[in-house]
């Protein structure tokens, strides 16, 4: 099922002719005959959720956003992406920049906004430029900039570079960031949707979120609805890496089993030859680890499907999360406690440093693991990993800590006994 | 606005934060604060030792909060229900953080200006355990002066960021931030710029560690062999109210008064903190109160009571 990646592999869809001449901005055109509200009710029952990680029903998001305040009101599209794992965004927006414009287009008119603006990771230059042009040839066709269309509605977009860090993702980070301040993560509540950008009325959304409004403008809520299972709708892209035959970006519809996913040749294409599936981490860096037998059904014995409800079966004692959507799949030769250690490194160096559990409890975190992986650890260190990610878990500004926290807890949950194999083959102890 | 709070109940008015609340009831066993300061427009929420449970989120929202909540930083609703010392969850969880703040702290307390009036020491006083499984390396930075009158030891800061915020609202151009990022940020000034501003000095008081300090005090005394006398001054740029803490008839330093939870209402110019060192420019009003807990209260005769007069 492709909806987002229809058209990503004609020649030239970059440009504005191409991408035009196989149906793009016709939701922009349709969109004028709507009143704004129609799309958000749309939006609504389509059911999509958002893409970036949280997964947070879109159509609720728009809604909380504070029409009455008499301040401007703003769209950001954060395309920070950032986590260890996850190459959608990036991968979307160097195909099809123009969906992307299409979609903040058709989000901005319904939510009323005027102003939007694009966070890209800074390190994706060549994005920022692709963005630009395409903003650019957007204007040049009328359809952006001032009285789009020749209609009523006006609406400019900025394209801003990030400058590298993580929590810039976050979505107050982010603003904050915008803004021309530090990255700090704010205080919530306020939430964007009420004081965001410069105090203002705000909407945070993921590339991939915005990049389907436009489908679901042009098809309708319910047709969209009817695709996924659930409350899982829609379509979802996932970046699929580690030890598979084939990594790569791949659009699914919500609802694939796992096991298809892994190895079917439409999608994975299976483990390199001569492995065997040791351990999924199914949504980006930030989300638990699960062991074969957990990935692939759920611990009732359930085929594990790729939804939001069904990758959470069993909680955090036995399930995961769809997260960002970042696929990484680890084989038997692969060293569970050395990935734990290059995760905790990431976060570590990631943590902004603004509240204390997160602050000092990464570094701590990542300490004990390095000794462990480099032969100086200890019995107790394994029980002292899982006391750390408790005392920095749910007690954090932002949802960095658990991001942090969760991957650790996860590893010594279901593979206890690998890290029991490095402490006993320790040399020396601290 | 009706709060409960540990089984206590009180009315507030809308806009207060569950910590004012709290502190309402008693300033003892409210949350502790290490980086919320109510003279400080924006501080709070970074340090999480005020974390508290809401059982119940308000009158028509019976349902607890999914997580703990900073009660620097949460208003209070009506009807709202939390827990502070009566939940086992939060004790943990405060527990948990002291221990954090404590990891890359060096515990030099033998040889720290601050001793004797550290909110870091009373913290792990009240709130923290006996040990730490901590076996790693400390963080080290090297001690600095910023500016002519403070030393930074920046080993010894939790990041709290009260400084920061005074020198946004006190100075007029800031010039000193956290640099750098995670477990490795520091405050730092701009290329190394003096901090010299006439109120840079109140960034001393709001330290609640001993990361600031005066370097017209540093070593000359512990505090607890100082007497601090509440005095004043006709002073143009500030209040002129301030503590100043004698030995003899020697002024060892000039602060800020705090209140009784430990916060300074009217902040003082750099002109009576570092230049009115001599007894005669200042006219004694009497002993400062000490909470007989501390350690300054320690040969420190408030109201003066005779055999007669009891
Ligand atoms: C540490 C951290 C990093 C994040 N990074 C990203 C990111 O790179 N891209 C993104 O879209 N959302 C990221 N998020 C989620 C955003 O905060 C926010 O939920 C999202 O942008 C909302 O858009 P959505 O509703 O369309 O998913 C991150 C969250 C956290 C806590
Ligand atoms: S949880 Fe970590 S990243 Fe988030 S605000 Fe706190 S220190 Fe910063
Ligand atoms: S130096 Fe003191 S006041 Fe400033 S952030 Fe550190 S602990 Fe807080
Ligand atoms: S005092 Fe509330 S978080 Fe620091």
């Amino acid at each position: 099922m492709q909806i987002l990646l229809e058209n990503s592999s004609v020649a030239g869809i970059d440009q504005f002719d191409v991408y035009r001449q196989h149906g793009g901005y016709a939701s922009v055109e349709k969109m004028l005959t709507m009143a704004p509200n129609d799309i958000v009710e749309a939006v609504k029952k389509s059911g999509l959720r958002g893409r970036g990680g949280a997964g947070f029903s879109t159509g609720m998001k728009w809604s909380f956003l504070d029409q009455k305040s008499g301040k401007p009101k703003y769209l950001v599209c954060n395309a920070d992406e950032g986590e260890p794992g996850t190459f959608k965004d990036r991968y979307f927006m160097e195909r099809l920049p123009h969906r992307l414009i299409e979609g903040l287009i058709v989000s901005s008119y319904a939510l009323g906004v005027n102003t939007a603006y694009i966070y890209v990771r800074g390190e994706l230059s060549w994005i920022i430029t692709q963005l630009e042009d395409a903003i650019a040839e957007a204007k040049s066709h009328g359809f952006l900039g001032s009285k789009i269309l020749g209609s009523e509605f006006s609406l400019e977009i900025y394209v801003h570079p990030g400058a590298g860090a993580y929590i810039c993702g976050e979505e107050s980070a982010l603003l904050e960031s915008l803004e021309g301040k530090r990255g700090y993560p704010r205080i919530k509540p306020p939430f964007p949707a009420i004081a965001g950008l410069y105090g203002c009325p705000t909407v945070v959304n993921n590339v991939e979120t915005l990049a389907a409004v436009p489908w679901i403008v042009m098809h309708g809520g319910e047709a969209y609805a009817a695709i996924g299972i659930g409350k899982s709708t829609g379509t979802k892209l996932i970046s699929a890496c580690g030890n598979i035959r084939k990594p790569g970006v791949y659009e699914i519809a919500l609802g694939l089993p796992v096991e298809e996913f892994i190895y079917s040749d439409s999608y994975c294409g299976g483990l390199l030859e001569g492995r065997t599936l040791k351990a999924l981490i199914a949504g980006g860096s930030s989300v638990p680890i699960l062991p074969a037998h957990l990935a692939t059904t759920t611990a009732a014995g359930e085929p594990r499907l790729m939804t939001y409800e069904s990758l959470f079966e069993g909680g955090f004692e036995s399930g995961t999360m769809l997260g960002s959507g970042g696929f990484i799949v680890l084989d038997d030769k692969a060293c569970i406690v050395r990935n734990t250690w290059n995760f905790a490194r990431f976060y570590h160096h990631e943590s902004c440093g603004q509240c204390s559990p997160c602050r000092e409890g990464t570094g701590w975190l990542e300490k004990v693991l390095e000794r462990i992986e480099h032969g100086h650890g200890r019995t107790e260190d394994i029980d002292l990993l899982v006391e750390i990610a408790k005392k920095i878990e749910g007690k954090t500004i932002c949802a960095f800590g658990d991001a942090a926290a969760w991957p650790i807890a996860s590893a010594i949950r279901h593979f206890r006994d690998e890290f029991i194999e490095h402490v006993s083959l320790a040399k020396d102890h601290v | 606005m009706k709060v409960t709070i540990d089984g206590i109940e009180l009315d507030v008015p809308s806009g207060t934060t569950i910590l004012e609340a709290a502190r309402q009831i008693d300033t003892k066993s409210a949350p502790p604060a290490m980086c919320y300061y109510s003279t400080l427009k924006d501080s709070g929420g970074k340090c999480r030792t005020c974390l508290v449970k809401i059982t119940q989120s308000s009158a028509q929202n019976t349902r607890p909060s999914m997580r703990l909540v900073p009660a620097c930083r949460t208003l209070v609703e009506d009807g709202m229900v939390v827990q502070n010392n009566l939940s086992e969850e939060v004790l943990e969880a405060r527990k948990g953080i002291v221990e954090l703040l404590l990891i890359n702290h060096p515990l030099d307390c033998p040889i720290c200006d601050q001793a004797g009036e550290c909110d870091l020491q009373n913290l792990a006083f009240e709130h923290g355990a006996s040990g730490t499984d901590y076996k790693e390396e400390r963080r080290r930075f090297p001690v600095q002066d910023i500016g002519p009158d403070i030393k930074l030891h920046m080993n010894r800061c939790i990041l709290c960021f009260r400084c920061v915020y005074v020198a946004d609202q006190l100075t007029p151009h800031r010039c000193h931030g956290v640099l750098n990022r995670g477990d490795a940020s520091e405050i730092g000034t701009y290329i190394a710029k003096a901090v010299d501003s006439d109120f840079s000095g109140n960034m001393i008081d709001v330290c609640p560690v001993g990361a600031l300090t005066d370097k017209t005090f540093r070593f000359k005394s512990r505090v607890w062999f100082a007497r601090p006398m509440n005095a004043h001054r006709e002073c143009t740029a500030c209040c002129g109210k301030t503590v100043v803490w004698l030995k003899g008839d020697e002024v060892l330093r000039v602060t800020a008064r705090k209140d009784d939870v430990g916060e300074v209402k009217d902040f003082i110019c750099n002109g009576c903190r570092f230049q009115h060192k001599k007894l005669e420019d200042w006219v004694i009003e009497g002993p400062m109160h000490v909470d007989r807990h501390s350690v300054i209260s320690q040969n420190h005769y408030e109201q003066l009571q005779g055999p007669q007069d009891a």
